[in-house]
């Protein structure tokens, strides 16, 4: 984990952020601060504001209200400056499909005016985690899905940028492609730049060294994965059983049951006090022998953000 | 599942494009009332087979029958036995809910008196009747995902395709969709359902892993994981393709 202290200075700054699109409350007071070398995860459903965040960030939308700083430099005011030291690869990325990859690469050197001295030792440094250098004469249209997004990625890095952020970079990318990715990005962050990424999938909170849930327009929750997975506040179990719908339903109608939730094979049930052995005993009789087995479970990112949700809607 | 009638049929199923092996001799049954999880990697073949399965590509070799109906001579039927949904649903936004289910009645010669009926019945248990009027582009987007189910099913087709349903929706909706799928699958219908979250393949009652066009791993999830020595799917599927890889 990298230094995110109160005494270091926030890379990013962010106060009372809000957008309004026509009725619609797209960001709703954000406060946010992120800290230089963190991996930064936003994370929330389609709708959440996690876009909206993303392109006010990086200054391609204004905001209704609130101040955004990156580097001390003001999103409205400082543009240029803002665009020299940020990398910013969005959802849908474009790339020069007739190009080879070295040639998008160069493309993008141009643009972001990486001197020529420096720019060869750069394309190397950003073949070596992408890996990419075999197919560097091959026109980008012939790429696979995931070696595109890598080339993606590397011109987003092309300028050696201080923050990076990526909107959504692992949606509908297969789990192993998806871990590929996240070890560059962990990469990335080695070499000291910032990263701030979103993504639609709870289970990559443990990917980052701190995750801000977002529902609504709102931060629900800021912090480590560890200390929101402990935000949980009741007793679970994960429980198989015979039928999980029947058992689902049974578990509904407990006193002492705070939710109940069908998660893959199993139901994870939160008690509002802890079950103790003889309650398990009981249960197993008047569920008809429903229950194969239970375990008490840490709660996942997931269980939190269902609690959370809940209690915001 | 107990009388195990295979519902889906597929028999060293083989698909090329040009030079290309898209899908490479796979084999395998879907029972009646089974949700069989189909997952890969992006270009692993999945979408493929889904497409010869539904009728709307020509087997190169293989053969495969989808609710009893050969892929290669029955189209038609099949198109009638079938429902599929994709990640993109495919709505008209500038229609409402009920509009909509009534453009999909008439896509499948439905009668008015039928769809009416098969309406409510899916009002019911989607819990879409608040929504009857309102336009499709102003659901959120848990409703537009029932609503597009909904369409999948207005026909009552015994087999259900579902490419990635649950896209972006936020947890508390897939969970809801997956007790529909549980409950639907109760009823009878059989469950394809391809995904790239790997907590969702727990929910199936048998998944197929597929790499480069073969099939490498088929079994419960519960076997699966037992037999790789791994707590999630997601693990079982990063290590067997992996190894994959490697033994290439």
């Amino acid at each position: 984990m990298m230094a995110s202290g109160e005494n270091t200075l926030p890379i990013i700054e962010i106060q009372q952020l809000k957008k309004r699109f026509g009725t619609i409350t797209a960001l709703d007071g954000i406060d946010l601060h992120i800290y230089p070398g963190e991996i930064f995860g936003l994370i929330g459903p389609d709708g959440a504001g996690k876009t909206t965040l993303i392109r006010i960030l990086c200054t391609l939308l204004l905001p209704d209200a609130g101040r955004v700083q990156l580097l001390q430099h003001d999103v409205v005011h400082d543009v240029q400056s803002i665009r020299r030291f940020l990398g910013y690869m969005p959802q849908r990325f474009s790339l020069y499909p007739d190009l080879t990859v070295e040639q998008n690469l160069n493309f993008f050197a141009d643009l972001f005016q990486v001197p020529p001295s420096i720019r060869q030792q750069r394309i190397q440094q950003l073949y070596h985690f992408s890996r990419l250098e075999p197919f560097k004469n091959r026109p980008t249209r012939a790429l696979s899905g995931g070696m595109k997004q890598k080339l993606a990625l590397s011109c987003a890095m092309i300028h050696t940028p201080k923050i990076l952020i990526l909107d959504e970079p692992t949606t509908g990318v297969d789990p192993l492609s998806r871990q590929e990715f996240w070890h560059i990005l962990h990469q990335i962050r080695e070499g000291g730049t910032t990263v701030l990424v979103s993504t639609p999938y709870m289970e990559e909170a443990d990917q980052c060294d701190r995750v801000g849930l977002m529902y609504r327009g709102k931060l629900i929750v800021v912090d480590t994965p560890q200390r929101v997975r402990q935000r949980f506040p009741y007793p679970l179990y994960r429980v198989w059983g015979q039928d999980t719908y029947a058992l689902r339903e049974f578990f509904q109608n407990l006193e002492t049951v705070h939710s109940v939730h069908l998660f893959g094979d199993a139901l994870h049930v939160a008690f509002t006090q802890p079950p103790v052995p003889s309650d398990w005993k009981h249960w197993q009789l008047t569920s008809h022998q429903q229950i194969i087995r239970w375990q008490p479970i840490e709660a996942s990112v997931e269980d939190v953000f269902l609690e959370m949700m809940e209690a915001h809607s | 599942m107990n009388q195990r009638k295979p519902a889906i049929v597929a028999e060293h199923l083989t698909r090329r494009f040009g030079t290309f092996l898209a899908v490479d001799r796979v084999s395998f049954r879907v029972y009646e009332g089974e949700i069989f999880g189909f997952l890969g990697a992006n270009g692993a073949g999945k979408t493929t087979v889904i497409r010869m399965l539904c009728g709307l590509l020509a087997p190169s070799d293989g053969n495969a029958w989808t609710a009893g109906f050969n892929v290669r001579t029955q189209v038609e039927q099949i198109k009638q036995h079938i429902g599929y949904m994709s990640q993109k649903f495919s709505l008209y936004e500038d229609l409402t809910v009920r509009e909509n289910l009534a453009f999909y009645g008439g896509l499948y010669h439905l009668r008015r008196d039928q769809i009416q009926q098969k309406k409510q019945q899916l009002f019911q248990q989607l819990e879409l009747a608040a929504f009857e009027t309102t336009l499709a582009r102003d659901l959120p987007l848990g409703f537009k995902q029932r609503l597009a189910l909904s369409c999948a099913l207005l026909h009552d087709p015994p087999v259900l395709f579902l490419d990635e349903p649950t896209s972006g929706v936020d947890p508390r909706a897939r969970r809801d969709f997956w007790g529909l799928i549980q409950s639907l699958a109760r009823s009878g219908k059989t469950i394809f359902v391809t995904t790239h979250f790997m907590e969702e393949a727990e929910y199936c009652h048998r998944v197929a892993i597929m790499h480069e066009g073969k099939i490498v791993a088929m079994d419960t999830p519960e076997t699966l994981k037992a037999r790789s020595r791994k707590s999630s799917m997601q693990q079982v599927f990063v290590s067997l393709i992996q190894q994959q890889l490697t033994e290439s």
